[in-house]
């Protein structure tokens, strides 16, 4: 059995975590950060992702993506209100975003895949075996459209996505095992991007959802948005200054004011710093935590419904809960705690790390996957109702929220006029009466045998799977014979066009690779040119004059390889200057051998 | 719960879930009620501990996350005999909806229940219809929508006192359903208790969706 990796794919950051001896960890880095900014940048060796990216955020902002989860499996319509905020340049094409760097047009799937594929690199460099299976969590509230967008991202990674979990579930798994929890818990996962708020019951091993609720659209940004809006027009009124004008400045404005916000969970007052554009200084003012709080209240207490509507759900109230976790980077603020305690009327907690814990959730259910662990069994629900259109633009609710899944409907379907050779279908989810109010899935004609009214009787099932993705299948009830049907997805991408996109990764992943070379053997030469010249400098007259030549010689060439865009002359030079150094090296260690051994004696040196 | 036959050696199933001599899953029939697939018998008062305890343990053994390492085959099967599962769980565990879906196995459809009115009630709801409606059109802070809600709210409370008799009631007629299934005689006076019980049963379970729907109705007007 090949091993499954767990993949927190989230809107600010991402980690990748595995089982090791029955623990979950979480991979890091060489500097032994473990997460990877989902950030991903278009610089002139192509494209970067993580912290480099991050880098180029204010130095080519036109050109750098983040928060590309706050765009899965939406139209451009759905984000409309918030499209000044992102400095990268976003279009439609058959209902999905796409976003212009450079020549090119990606999908968010395609953005994010490249996320993934930074977190596959690293989990493989760490483990030192090729990974191709992973587990990959989702906000609990998120749609269809917005899971099978991930799984897409998934698939154009080059993973096969076993499973995709809810974020709050997956933490609960994380605290089922370390922490051996049991009771009706609720997760509070307040994170960059989004919100939710899962019940849980966990009794012997089984964690079953009773109920979740959420918002896919607030998180942390919402905050740091607060932040820039009041920078913003402060710097105008002082300054006399847009920066909305400038996109470079609008992100050093949104990282400083994401910067603050993260201070002031832990002071009480922190130092705005601000450099301005076209050299007139630098806006600076003092923020307190009390300042902040006014400003977020409302953004928090939108939270608070549904955490109430969970729990009306689940048919219980917040006396009944006996443990109230906390996931998330914005769970970290003051405010936020002191609101859900006010909610439950407990003590949140938080002992395992929020940023880390829905990683090491979804390695956990990784390892269930594989058969490693068999004790624990999550049992999760769908947090919208699924339905279909009916006569007067009425949605007829087929799967109601909250329900358990793997959960299954069947409905049949006749005709109402004679020789009517299909049935139009359209896909629904949300909690709404009428359809237009509701998410729009997919839509899909059912084909019918040409008979008089009201004869045909196809039964169509409508399956929702353990990942909360919508499976359909249809059966004529008359010859038992199954037809297969072809669901147009109205927020999504269509199987073609996925697997072109994962055949384009694999041609642009040579492309990649090649980036990757050129990057690496640039660094190495920047370190070869450097001790090189330094021991000319130092040894250099303990040489012949040619061979100190020869080595200049190497030394320019190598510098001049440098430049180019093929790694392999680069290494090839580096070779050659490691040819012509290797005495002057020799040379250069008998010397400082000679000199560490002079005025010692025999038997010191021994 | 299992078929006659394992789907993929072809012999005898004797086993519950499981093919004895392949060790393969099998799927439910689709002629297993929600009762035989818990392993409960038809009885309308179920303990929810044991029914909690018993879909746990069936959940352990159908759920698609055992089967990640199966064939394709016997994945299928997991994923459809945990939905019926999980439906049956759910349709189970509300007093309500198992005395619903019963009565379905017993005298037919149960999309044939239609929701009535209480006969004793039928003049009042016909009043508080009008009164709703003249709520609905009056200025609520004025003198006239306050009196209308005061009416309302007594008319609420009264609903689901109401709404609460008739739960009970039915808890009766579970309990008698219930020592009527175990005594197990099939005399004719027994048969035509059990008629009687699931015509009560019936028209207590339409009258309380009909008060339920109007208790609800009533709330989100006046909330």
């Amino acid at each position: 059995m090949t091993r499954i990796v767990g993949i927190d794919l989230g809107t600010t950051n991402s980690l990748i975590a595995f089982m090791k001896d029955g623990r979950p960890c979480v991979v890091p880095d060489r500097n032994g950060r473990t997460m990877v900014p989902s950030v991903v940048a278009l610089t002139d060796n192509g494209l970067i992702v993580g912290d480099s990216a991050k880098e180029h955020l204010t130095r080519s902002p036109e050109r750098t993506v983040y928060s590309v989860k706050r765009f899965m499996g939406k139209g451009l319509a759905d984000v409309q209100n918030e499209l000044t905020y992102f400095p990268y340049h976003l279009t439609e094409t058959g209902g999905v975003i796409r976003i212009r760097l450079g020549e090119k047009s990606y999908s968010p799937p395609q953005i994010s895949a490249m996320v993934l594929k930074e977190l596959k690199r690293r989990a493989e460099a760490y483990l030192g075996e090729s990974i191709s299976k992973a587990v990959i969590t989702v906000p609990a509230y998120f749609n269809d459209s917005q899971r099978q967008a991930t799984k897409d991202a998934g698939l154009i990674a080059g993973l096969e996505v076993l499973r995709i979990i809810n974020e709050p579930t997956a933490a609960s798994l994380a605290y089922g095992l370390q922490e051996k929890t049991q009771g009706t818990i609720a997760v509070y996962d307040f994170g960059g991007g989004t919100f939710d708020i899962s019940i849980l019951k966990l009794k012997n091993g089984i964690f079953e959802v009773l109920a979740t609720n959420g918002d896919t659209h607030l998180g942390g940004d919402d905050l740091d948005r607060l932040l820039v809006d009041l920078f913003i027009g402060e710097i105008r009124a002082r300054n006399d200054i847009d920066i909305n004008r400038y996109p470079d400045h609008m992100q050093t404005v949104r990282l400083e004011a994401e910067r603050v916000k993260i201070r002031l969970s832990e002071e009480l007052t922190a130092t705005v710093s601000i450099e301005l554009p076209e050299g007139i200084g630098r806006f600076t003012r003092e923020l307190t935590r009390a300042q902040l709080e006014s400003l977020a209240m409302p953004v928090i207490e939108r939270t608070l419904a549904p955490c109430r509507m969970a729990l009306k759900d689940a048919g219980l109230t917040s006396k009944d809960i006996d443990e109230v976790v906390l996931v998330g980077g914005s769970t970290r603020m003051p405010l936020v705690r002191q609101r859900v305690e006010m909610l439950f009327g407990k003590v949140p907690h938080c002992h395992l790390n929020p940023d880390e814990v829905v990683a090491l959730g979804a390695a956990v259910q990784a390892d269930i996957l594989s058969g490693g662990t068999t004790d624990m069994l999550l049992l999760d629900v769908t947090p919208l109702s699924l339905g279909i259109e009916t006569m007067g633009g009425v949605m007829s609710s087929l799967i109601r929220r909250n329900t358990t899944i793997p959960a299954s409907a069947k409905e049949l379907f006749t005709t109402y006029v004679d020789g009517q050779t299909g049935v139009d279908i359209h896909i629904l989810q949300g909690e709404r009466e009428l359809v237009k109010d509701n998410r729009s899935l997919a839509r899909f004609r059912l084909k019918v045998p040409p008979l008089p009214a009201g004869v045909p009787r196809i039964e169509v099932t409508f399956l929702i799977d353990a990942n909360g993705i919508l499976n359909v299948t249809a059966t004529d009830m008359r010859t038992g014979q199954s037809q297969s049907i072809d669901v147009k997805p109205s927020y999504g991408l269509s199987d073609a066009e996925v697997e072109q996109m994962i055949e384009d990764s694999f041609k642009f992943a040579a492309d990649d690779v090649n980036a990757r070379k050129l990057i690496e053997a640039r660094l190495d030469a920047d370190a070869l040119l450097k001790t090189t010249e330094k021991s000319l400098a130092e040894a250099g007259h303990l040489i012949g004059v040619d061979e100190a030549e020869g080595i200049r010689s190497a030394l320019s060439q190598l510098a001049t390889a440098k430049d180019g865009t093929n790694p392999r002359p680069i290494r090839a030079q580096m070779a050659e200057l490691e040819q012509a150094a290797k005495r002057l090296n020799v040379v250069m260690l008998d010397d400082s051998l000679k000199k560490s051994l002079q005025g010692k004696k025999v038997s010191e040196v021994r | 719960m299992a078929r006659s036959m394992c789907w993929h050696c072809q012999s005898a199933v004797t086993g519950e879930y499981f093919c004895e001599r392949c060790v393969k899953v099998q799927p439910v029939s689709k002629e297993t009620d929600y009762f035989t697939c818990l392993g409960f018998p038809r009885r309308l008062t179920l303990d929810p501990k044991q029914l909690e305890a018993k879909f746990y343990e069936l959940s352990r053994t159908f759920h698609p996350d055992f089967y990640q390492t199966k064939t394709p085959a016997e994945q299928t099967i997991s994923l459809g005999n945990a939905a019926v599962l999980n439906t049956a769980y759910r349709t189970l565990r509300d007093p309500i909806q198992r005395a619903e879906y019963l009565l379905g196995l017993e005298t037919g459809s149960v999309k044939d229940i239609r929701t009535s009115p209480p006969a004793d009630l039928f003049e009042e709801i016909l009043e508080l219809q009008d009164t709703l409606e003249e709520y609905r059109s009056s200025e609520r802070d004025s003198q006239e929508g306050q009196k209308l809600r005061t009416v309302l709210e007594t008319e609420q409370r009264g609903l689901e006192q109401r709404k609460q008799e008739m739960e009970a009631q039915l808890q009766r007629l579970f309990t008698e359903w219930d020592q009527l299934q175990d005594r197990g005689e099939a005399t004719s006076q027994t048969r035509a208790e059990r008629d009687r019980l699931l015509k009560q049963m019936r028209d207590l379970l339409s009258n309380r969706t009909y008060v339920t729907s109007i208790v609800s109705d009533l709330a989100a007007t006046i909330a």
